[in-house]
C-alpha cells in the first residue's frame, strides 16, 4: 500500500470561521496505480494531494505514505520522503526560470547527492523519455506550455520516485499537448511501475485513468475502478 | 551541493545578478572613495602645516604666543648662539614676528609682518625669490589669497607702518616682489614676508628673532631660555581638531554605509521575494527549509564576493589613479579658512578597505538571510503558488 488514509479531516481558518476542505476521508492507494482525484474547483482534491505529499498536515485523522506515518513525521523527515520517493508536477510547471531544461531536470538528483556522471545519464534518459532531447539547453521562457510540462514530468521522474503527485497537469495545455502528456505519464507508469496521483477536473485526461476518486465538498462520493 | 546550486542560480540569473553586483560594487567604491577623500583631506592639512610651518620643530622666544598678537611686541631677543650656528649651516631659519599695517590703495589692512632667513630651504616658502629683488623698497612676499584680498600684484608698492623696539611708529614703502601659491592659508592671509635682516633694521632689533625653525633631520637639545616646541607640540591643535572631528567622520561613514545598505537591501529583498515560488518549489522537491535559507544566504555571500572582485577590477584602477594624481576640487577652500589642496589626494587605509568589504559582506548576508527565512516560514503550498501573505 503506497498511501493509506483513515478518517482524515482538514479544516482551514478563513474569515473568522473554519472551512472544512476534507471531511472524514478514508482511502487506500496501491503501488503502481494511475489514479485521479476528480472534482470541481474547491472540492478538496488539491488539499488531499498536498497532504499526501507532506506539504500540508491534516487537522485530524491518520495518513501514512510509503509506510511512513505522516502525522508524526517532522518537516525534515517529510522533506526527505519527498526528495527520495516523490515527484511533483504543478499546474503552472514551477520550473526554475534561470535553469535550462537539463538543469531543471538535474535538480532533484543534485538534492539527492547523486554523483555527476550518474546524474548526466539519468537526466538524459528522463529528457529522452519525455521527448525533449532537442531542447536540452533551452530555458523555460524558450519553451511552449506543453514542453514546459514535459520538462516538469522529466524532473518529477528523474530520480525514479515511487509516487508522482500531479496537480492539474493539463489545465494550462491545449488538447493535443494534454493527450501527449498523459501518454508519456501512462508509459512511465507502465515501464517503471511508478504510482501517479492526479488532482484534476479536466475531462480530457479521465480516459487515461485506471481509477477515479470523485470528491465533492470534501467528501469521497464515488471510488471508480476503470477497466481499460 | 548548495554552493554549486548558488553559483548556478547567480550565473543563470544573468543581468539581474550582475546589476545587483554592480550596484553593490558602486556602493563599496563610493564608501571607500568618500572616506579616502576625507582622510586625505585631514592628512593633507597635516602635511601642509609640517611642510610650510613646522619642519622638524622650533625654538620659541619664551614670550611668544602665536595666537596672541599682543605678545609679539615682547617676544623677541638675540637669537641664542647655538641656534645661530644652525642657521649659518643652513640647518635652521630665523623668523622675526611683529604687527604692522599696510595701506594698499589708501585702505588700512592690519597684518603680521614676518622677517625670514631668505636662503632657507627648510620650509616650503619661496623666500629665495626675494633675493632676486634689486630695488630700494622693502621687498615683500605675499600669498595668492592675500594678493586677491589686498588687490596687490608683483611690482605694486604700498606703505607699511610698524612699531619699532623703541615703541616708535615708523613707515616705509613696500613692494611686492613675488606672489606665492600655498595650500596653507595660515602663511598667506594677513601675512607679509620680508628679509629678516631688513626687518631687524626696521624694528631696531639687530640679530634678534622670535622663533627658529630647524630641519627635520636634526634634533637640538636646548637653546638657553628659549622653549623647544617639537613637531608633536606644533601639530597638537591640528590633531585635536581631527580628534574632535572623528565622530563626524564616523557619522559620514555610517551615513554612506546606510545608504549603500538600503540600496542593497532593497535590491536583494525584492529579488528574493520575487523568487518565492522558486523557494516553494525547492521545498516541494525535498529541500529542507534550513537549506533553502542557507542557499539564499550563500547566494548573498557570493554576490558580495563578486561585488568586491568587481570593485577591485573596475574601480581599483580609478581609486589608484586618484591616490596618485588626486582629485581636482572646483572651489578654493582657503577662502573659508580651510587647508584643502586644490588637487586632493585620497588616502585609503587598509582598515578602511577591510572594514568596508567586511561590512558590505555582512549586510548582504543579512539581507539575504532575513527575507529567505521569512519566506521559508511560509506555508509551502502558499510559497509554491507564489502567494503574497
Amino acid at each position: 500500500m503506497i498511501v493509506k488514509i483513515k478518517n482524515l479531516t482538514k479544516k482551514f481558518y478563513i474569515g473568522g470561521s473554519f472551512f472544512t476542505a476534507l471531511d472524514n476521508i478514508s482511502l487506500e492507494i496501491k503501488n503502481g496505480e494511475f489514479l485521479g482525484l476528480v472534482g470541481a474547483s474547491g472540492s478538496g482534491k488539491t488539499t488531499l494531494l498536498n497532504i499526501i505529499g507532506g506539504l500540508d498536515s491534516p487537522t485530524s485523522g491518520e495518513i501514512s505514505v510509503l509506510n511512513q506515518f505522516m502525522n508524526t513525521t517532522s518537516h525534515t523527515e517529510r522533506a526527505l520522503i519527498r526528495r527520495k520517493n516523490m515527484g511533483f508536477i504543478f499546474q503552472s510547471y514551477n520550473l526554475l526560470p534561470v535553469y535550462s531544461v537539463y538543469e531543471n531536470v538535474e535538480l532533484p538528483l543534485i538534492l539527492n547527492n547523486i554523483d555527476k556522471k550518474s546524474r548526466r545519464q539519468k537526466v538524459l534518459e528522463a529528457i529522452d523519455a519525455v521527448g525533449l532531447s532537442d531542447k536540452i539547453n533551452s530555458r523555460p521562457n524558450q519553451l511552449s506550455g506543453g514542453q514546459c510540462q514535459r520538462t516538469a514530468i522529466a524532473r518529477a521522474i528523474v530520480h525514479k520516485p515511487a509516487l508522482v503527485l500531479a496537480d492539474e497537469p493539463t489545465a494550462n495545455l491545449d488538447s493535443e499537448n494534454s493527450h501527449l502528456i498523459m501518454e508519456i505519464m501512462k508509459k512511465l507508469n507502465t515501464n517503471y511501475n511508478t504510482s501517479f496521483i492526479f488532482a484534476t477536473h479536466d475531462e480530457k485526461i479521465m480516459g487515461y485513468l485506471k481509477r477515479m476518486i470523485h470528491i465533492e465538498d470534501g467528501k469521497i462520493f464515488k471510488d471508480e475502478k476503470i477497466k481499460l | 551541493m548548495l554552493f554549486n546550486i548558488a553559483i548556478k542560480n547567480l550565473v543563470g540569473a544573468g543581468i539581474r545578478t550582475w546589476l545587483n553586483v554592480f550596484v553593490t560594487s558602486v556602493s563599496i567604491f563610493m564608501i571607500i572613495f568618500s572616506s579616502g577623500m576625507y582622510t586625505g583631506m585631514k592628512q593633507h592639512a597635516m602635511n601642509v602645516s609640517i611642510d610650510t610651518e613646522i619642519a622638524g620643530g622650533a625654538f620659541w622666544h619664551p614670550n611668544y604666543d602665536p595666537y596672541d598678537p599682543i605678545t609679539f611686541e615682547d617676544s623677541h631677543s638675540i637669537t641664542p648662539s647655538i641656534l645661530t650656528e644652525l642657521v649659518e649651516s643652513n640647518k635652521a631659519l630665523e623668523v622675526l614676528v611683529s604687527q604692522a599695517s599696510i595701506y594698499p590703495d589708501g585702505r588700512v589692512v592690519p597684518v603680521i609682518m614676518k622677517g625670514i632667513t631668505l636662503e632657507q630651504e627648510i620650509l616650503n616658502i619661496p623666500t629665495k625669490e626675494i633675493l632676486k629683488y634689486e630695488g630700494e623698497n622693502i621687498p615683500i612676499l605675499i600669498g595668492r589669497g592675500m594678493s586677491k584680498y589686498t588687490k596687490l600684484s608683483i611690482g605694486d608698492t604700498f606703505i607699511i607702518r610698524w612699531m619699532d623696539d623703541n615703541r616708535t611708529y615708523d613707515a616705509g614703502l613696500g613692494e611686492i616682489v613675488y606672489v606665492m601659491d600655498s595650500d596653507n592659508f595660515k602663511i598667506d592671509f594677513g601675512h607679509i614676508w620680508l628679509p629678516i635682516e631688513r626687518m631687524q633694521k626696521m624694528l631696531s632689533m639687530e640679530n634678534e628673532s622670535t622663533y627658529v625653525v630647524f630641519d627635520d633631520n636634526i634634533n637640538p637639545y636646548s637653546a638657553g631660555d628659549w622653549i623647544k616646541r617639537d613637531v608633536k607640540y606644533l601639530i597638537r591643535d591640528m590633531e585635536t581638531i581631527i580628534e574632535q572631528d572623528r565622530p563626524n567622520a564616523i557619522m559620514i561613514y555610517i551615513i554612506l554605509l546606510s545608504l549603500a545598505a538600503m540600496g542593497i537591501f532593497n535590491a536583494q529583498t525584492l529579488s528574493i521575494f520575487r523568487r518565492k515560488k522558486e523557494i516553494g518549489t525547492l521545498m516541494a522537491l525535498g529541500m529542507h527549509k534550513r537549506r533553502v535559507v542557507l542557499l539564499f544566504t550563500i547566494e548573498g555571500a557570493m554576490n558580495a564576493i563578486f561585488a568586491i572582485i568587481l570593485t577591485i577590477l573596475l574601480f581599483g584602477p580609478l581609486l589608484y589613479y586618484f591616490s596618485i594624481y588626486g582629485v581636482p576640487l572646483p572651489i578654493d577652500y582657503s577662502d573659508m579658512g580651510l587647508i584643502i589642496a586644490k588637487r586632493l589626494i585620497p588616502i585609503y587605509s587598509i582598515p578602511l578597505l577591510i572594514a568596508t568589504a567586511l561590512i558590505v559582506f555582512l549586510i548582504l548576508l543579512l539581507v539575504s538571510y532575513l527575507p529567505s527565512r521569512k519566506i521559508s516560514k511560509m506555508h509551502p503550498v502558499d510559497a509554491i503558488r507564489g502567494k503574497t501573505t
